[in-house]
């Protein structure tokens, strides 16, 4: 199949950046999005131009590195689904695809499609975590965990920190992700004694990136690779507002 | 050619470990704060390694190539842990786990090491149920454990099919926590490109900003590499993009040997390949073995679709070749079956080039519920790659490039031959011999990282002569210039064809002549084949842009530069070992009835290889492997 | 006080002080609605329970004061935060698409907005008889101000009617989502009774859109009709 493309073209942070149409030809419906760019990117470097720059790496939908906004969506129209496992069978001979970065405040583009997501790494550092040293835990065993709350940390735990919830959101909100990192802990044992420090922390964390603010608007689930539930936004909410007594 | 001494400690096998922890010297906490460790790689051996020694109270600059600390491929394993708590009251035991992994690896690993990995094992979980790890639980809130390929007891602890990612979650958590507390500092984006000796012991490294291109310098006291493996070698492999061996093969090129390159791990349950563009292999974890049955039509040629074959015209080979072990027979045995009745003609799938992995007994046996909910993920995966359901017809599978043995030699340390510079997971020669059991890297990666090396390198550091060193030695301006001058001459080329495309035919290569099954006159060829390939790459190769910016295809084009010359040196290790052994198997070395015959006679050692020049015969290094309590015997699975 | 402001500019505490804040004036136009529907009594029920409301004047002017406040806070906070937003998105998207947002959710400024340019209007209009005059200060057969007639003689306009009911609309965008959406924003909302909550922003929007939008019409129809009285 063949299809246009038109993708968002940047040189640098500093470039102010364009839209550029390129053709891809002979497209084979069982390739990856990310592999339709490939072959669109030999063709490109052959001719001597620049090819388009993408993140990715695992290109299996677990490493949350590829981040594409196609055609208005985040990761695309398939639901559950990372670009990179997005197949070219869901789009039609002739299509026309518009590729962006995500965009958001606090994800400045690197390069065309690539930005820059530490603001995520850095919300993580303030409170992310459970303060346990190498050597410090118990036998696994020792602290018995309900089967239901476990499954529940794990749908949590189960986000890639691609930042397609902040690309989708018309807010930029990256309030999806931060209650997932949350939720994780939140619903252990082992997240008790910093839960209402960590809560506080990463929301402090997270307003200081300059992220917007959720109104419930839920077009972050919608894309959400992992198809984390905003349930987990209302948990944290309440967290927060226990946390702030 | 020389002996080498992996530094074993004296003493009984199960005392060794303690009694070195008991032995060993310590640094004091004043001095830990001044001396300086670089770990390269943030997957688990980098990361685990990374936070410890931030909580330990090193100074530590930690450094990847992703955009973040989390990305690293570690994320990608499903599958899960193995550990010897034998929760599950099955008889396993630290030293089963010992056997089971010095067997699986089909007795070609240092037995003291493998002895170490499974009683830290036990260590890992705690650890990493501490951190909140969110391990698959039974209604009672205990752990729960599945049965993987290898072994006959249920050891394996699992996060859903997320392993992988839930337990580098953990140890990025660990170290998001040192980096807050700025004990560690991260580099993201940043590719080491070279290793720095000062005086023969390693000092540093050069970096490349891969957002700027600024090429910079790093002191160390000790570098720490846990910088992966090179299976992305075979181009199609079920590694991510980014994996390279180009941290690993510029510290051989500076002195590091690089041990049994040739052992490569083809993983036997990948999706068969669909055509040209496909620029990877998925992998579908192998528990799906536990419940899915392996077979093929009893016909070649047979197009049937395979619900129109008859249970009788079926053949379930692993069960008839293998009753014991049957579809959970280790994997270099799964893939070299699934290979040799698709060369008979009975593969499946448009290509030919698969088989069946089937699903309907155990759902009749289990209801649709149990099997989703035990691979619902993996199920949904197949689905959309595939846009076939492998709950109404079988899955189809292949084996696929997926996981490195062979890595930078290290002693019972972990330490190379070059003083200060430690290797640790996927990147060093490892523990798993010649073939590694599902669920052992997870374990290895972490045991080395957590447990061993920050023990290992504080005994170096509180021995090692003190010496204030720093990036502005003429030594560190060298190097850079020698980074500097390849990446020119990389950028230099303008020429006709794609990196991709010499990857692609790379990959090609070494899958033809030095994939699954390999002898004498494929090797010599491969050899013959490698070096007209890079030169064509050094003519004909075409690299866009400029080094001051985000540039991946320059990126891409150095990594594929080494991978040039590690193929080559790869082929001489598989040619040199003229048996068969895990998944190294050669054709002519082998039982009357086909199965792979290994030859103690001559090849129980580990080949060191050493770089000894450019385009040059590297130099072989022996390390003999004594096995002090293992019987070696020939591998059986029937 | 500090940890307080701090908590109130936080995300998550301005998200509550517009559903706290919300939730009041939620409740204000319920009981609103509830008391106008009375003019389905009669030109007595109505009127007698206005001249009620009256006469807690004290607390009259405290709830008064307390809505005033409440909706400044609404608005302000919704300003701000609205402008934060849009802050965090500093370049928009070339292609816009939307998955599941509602449009109620996606406009929740701008139905705010044009609620208030409502209210301000009908103030003007009943409260304090600015654009409509003629009708406030009507008198009931017992003397007392005659509520009732205001309304239905205000109402036989054809466009004051109009721009009631399309004012109503615009309500119901805006309680459609902030309805369901306090749900979440407390975190009341379980999973178990999440899909009860999403439905009830609009059930309760309709219920109340309905209701008021009734008192137009029917007095359009000519089923509600002028009273004796009505002298001034
Ligand atoms: C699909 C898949 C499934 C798997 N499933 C399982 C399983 O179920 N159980 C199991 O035990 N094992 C499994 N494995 C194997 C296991 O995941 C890996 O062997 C292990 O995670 C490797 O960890 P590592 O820390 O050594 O390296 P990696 O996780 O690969 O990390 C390498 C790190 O080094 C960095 N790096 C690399 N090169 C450079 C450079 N030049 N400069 C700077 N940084 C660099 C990278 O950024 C990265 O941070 C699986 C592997 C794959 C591919
Ligand atoms: C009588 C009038 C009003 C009522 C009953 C009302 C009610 C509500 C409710 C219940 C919410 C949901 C809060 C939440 O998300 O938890 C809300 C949100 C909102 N309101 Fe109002 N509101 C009114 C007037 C206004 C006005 C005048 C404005 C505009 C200036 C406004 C702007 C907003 C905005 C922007 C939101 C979205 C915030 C969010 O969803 O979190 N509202 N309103
Ligand atoms: C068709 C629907 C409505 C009718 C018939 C109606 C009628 C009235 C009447 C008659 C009064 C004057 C009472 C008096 O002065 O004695 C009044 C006051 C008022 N109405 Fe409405 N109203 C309607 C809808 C609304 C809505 C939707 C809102 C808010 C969003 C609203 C907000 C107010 C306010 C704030 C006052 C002033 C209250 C006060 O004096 O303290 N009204 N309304
Ligand atoms: S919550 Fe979903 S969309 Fe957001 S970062 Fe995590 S996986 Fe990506
Ligand atoms: S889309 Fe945005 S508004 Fe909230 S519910 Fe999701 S963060
Ligand atoms: S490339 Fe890893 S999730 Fe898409």
């Amino acid at each position: 199949m063949n299809l246009t493309l038109h993708v968002w073209r940047q040189k640098n942070a500093k470039d102010r950046g364009r839209m550029a149409t390129y053709d891809a030809r002979d497209i084979s419906p069982n390739m990856s999005f990310l592999e339709m760019l490939d072959v669109v990117n030999e063709r490109l470097i052959l001719s001597g131009e620049e090819p388009i720059a993408f993140d990715h790496d695992c290109r299996e939908g677990i490493c949350g590195m590829c981040s594409l906004v196609i055609n208005g969506i985040a990761h695309g129209a398939e639901r559950g689904t990372t670009v990179c496992q997005l197949h070219m069978r869901h789009f039609k001979d002739g299509q026309e695809i518009t590729i962006e970065p995500w965009r958001a405040k606090p994800f400045p583009v690197l390069r065309d499609l690539i930005v820059d997501r530490a603001a995520l790494d850095r919300i993580m550092q303030a409170g992310g975590f459970v303060s346990v040293n190498t050597g410090g835990g118990p036998d696994a065993n020792a602290l018995p965990i309900p089967k239901p709350e476990a499954e529940l940390a794990m749908d949590a735990a189960a986000c890639i920190g691609c930042g397609a919830c902040v690309a989708s959101c018309k807010n930029a909100s990256a309030m999806l992700f931060v209650s997932a990192k949350i939720a994780q802990f939140a619903h252990l044992p082992q997240g008790q004694p910093e839960r209402m420090s960590r809560v506080r922390n990463m929301i402090t964390a997270m307003d200081a990136e300059g992220f917007g603010n959720c109104t419930n608007q839920y077009e972050c689930e919608a894309v959400c690779p992992k198809e984390i539930p905003v349930r987990f936004i209302a948990e944290m909410n309440r967290d927060y507002c226990k946390a702030s007594r | 050619m020389s002996q080498l001494d992996g530094h074993v400690p004296p003493g009984p096998l199960a005392e060794k470990w303690d009694k070195y922890r008991n032995e060993m010297k310590l640094v004091g906490p004043a001095n830990k704060r001044k001396l300086h460790i670089i770990v390269v790689g943030s997957g688990l051996a980098g990361a685990s390694a990374a936070a410890t020694l931030g909580e330990q109270g090193y100074n530590v600059d930690c450094f990847c190539y992703q955009d973040s600390p989390r990305r690293a491929h570690s994320i990608a394993a499903q599958g899960g842990i193995n550990a010897a708590k034998n929760y599950q009251n099955d008889g396993d035991s630290v030293y089963r786990l010992f056997y089971d992994t010095i067997k699986g690896g089909d007795f070609r690993s240092r037995e003291a090491n493998v002895y170490r990995l499974a009683q830290v094992s036990n260590n890992i979980i705690d650890q990493c149920a501490a951190q909140g790890v969110p391990f698959a639980r039974e209604y009672g809130g205990s752990l729960a454990n599945r049965s993987f390929g290898g072994a006959l007891v249920s050891r394996t602890f699992y996060a859903r099919g997320q392993t992988g990612q839930q337990l580098l979650l953990g140890a990025y958590a660990a170290l998001s926590r040192q980096i807050a507390m700025g004990a560690v500092r991260m580099h993201t984006r940043t590719e080491m490109l070279d290793l720095v000796l000062i005086d023969g012991v390693a000092r540093g490294i050069v970096t490349r900003d891969l957002v700027t291109g600024t090429i910079q310098s790093y002191a160390g006291d000790a570098v720490v590499l846990g910088t992966g493996g090179y299976a992305n070698l075979y181009f199609l492999s079920t590694n991510a993009a980014g994996c390279n061996v180009t941290a690993a093969y510029r510290a051989y090129k500076k002195g590091a040997f690089f041990a049994n390159p040739c052992y490569v791990q083809i993983h036997p349950t990948c999706i068969p390949v669909t055509g040209d563009h496909q620029s990877k292999l998925t992998l579908m974890s192998e528990s799906l073995r536990n419940d899915g049955r392996v077979w093929v039509s009893k016909k070649a040629g047979d197009k049937r679709p395979p619900g129109d074959i008859p249970e009788a015209e079926r053949d379930y080979y692993l069960e008839r070749k293998y009753p014991s072990y049957g579809n959970l027979a280790p994997r270099d045995i799964s893939s070299r079956n699934a290979k040799e009745v698709c060369d008979e003609g009975r593969g499946v799938g448009e290509s030919g080039r698969g088989v069946y992995l089937d699903f309907a007994d155990s759902i009749k046996r289990l209801g649709i519920g149990t099997i989703r909910e035990r691979y619902g993920n993996l199920f949904d995966m197949y689905y959309k790659i595939t846009a076939e359901d492998g709950y109404q017809t079988p899955m189809r599978i292949y084996p696929a490039a997926h996981y490195v043995m062979g890595g930078l030699w290290v002693d019972y340390n972990l330490m190379s031959n070059i003083p200060g510079l430690y290797v640790i997971g996927e990147a060093n020669f490892s523990d798993h011999g010649a073939n590694r059991l599902g669920a052992s890297a997870l374990m290895q990666g972490l045991a080395d990282g957590y447990f061993v090396l920050p023990y290992t390198i504080t005994n170096y550091l509180a021995t090692a002569k003190p010496a204030k060193v720093t990036a502005d030695r003429p030594e560190f301006r060298q190097a850079e210039t020698e980074v500097t001058d390849k990446l020119k001459r990389l950028l230099s080329l303008h020429g006709k064809r794609t990196v991709l495309s010499i990857h692609r035919e790379l990959g090609h290569i070494m899958w033809e002549h030095c994939g699954m099954s390999r002898n004498d006159a494929g090797l010599k060829k491969a050899l013959d084949l490698i070096p007209q390939l890079r030169e064509e790459f050094w003519k004909n190769t075409i690299v866009p842009g400029a080094n001051e910016e985000l540039n991946m295809a320059l990126e891409k084009a150095g990594r594929v530069a080494d991978y040039l010359e590690f193929a080559e040196l790869l082929c001489h290790d598989a040619l040199g070992r003229a048996e068969s052994c895990g998944s190294h198997f050669r054709e002519e070395s082998r039982t009357p009835d086909g199965e792979a015959r290994r030859d103690d006679e001559h090849f129980c050692h580990v080949s060191a290889w050493e770089f000894t020049g450019a385009g040059q015969k590297p130099v072989m290094h022996k390390e003999p492997l004594e096995f002090e309590t293992v019987q070696l015997a020939q591998r059986s699975y029937k | 006080m500090t940890g307080y402001v701090r908590f109130v500019k936080s995300s998550i505490g301005s998200k509550l002080l517009m559903a706290v804040t919300g939730v009041i004036l939620l409740l204000f136009v319920i009981g609103h609605m509830l008391g106008n529907l009375q003019i389905f009594l009669g030109q007595d029920a109505l009127n007698t329970y206005a001249e009620k409301l009256r006469g807690i004047s004290l607390l009259l002017w405290i709830v008064r004061i307390s809505l005033l406040v409440i909706t400044l806070i609404h608005i302000v906070t919704s300003l701000r935060l609205s402008w934060l937003n849009r802050q965090a998105r500093s370049l928009p998207y070339v292609y816009k698409n939307t998955v599941q947002a509602t449009l109620a959710s996606r406009t929740m400024l701008y139905s705010g907005l044009l609620v208030l340019a409502f209210v301000l209007y009908h103030l003007m209009h009943f409260t304090w008889g600015i654009t409509n005059p003629e009708y406030s200060k009507l008198l009931d057969p017992k003397g007392r101000p005659d509520v009732y007639s205001m309304v239905v003689l205000s109402f036989r306009n054809l466009p004051v009617s109009i721009t009631y009911i399309i004012a109503m609309i615009l309500l119901w965008f805006h309680l459609s989502h902030g309805g369901s959406s306090v749900f979440q924003t407390l975190g009341v909302s379980q999973p178990k009774y999440h899909k009860m909550t999403e439905r009830v922003g609009p059930i309760l929007a309709t219920i109340i859109v309905a209701g008021n939008i009734s008192i137009p019409f029917f007095i359009l129809l000519g089923v509600v009709k002028p009273f004796a009285g009505g002298m001034p």
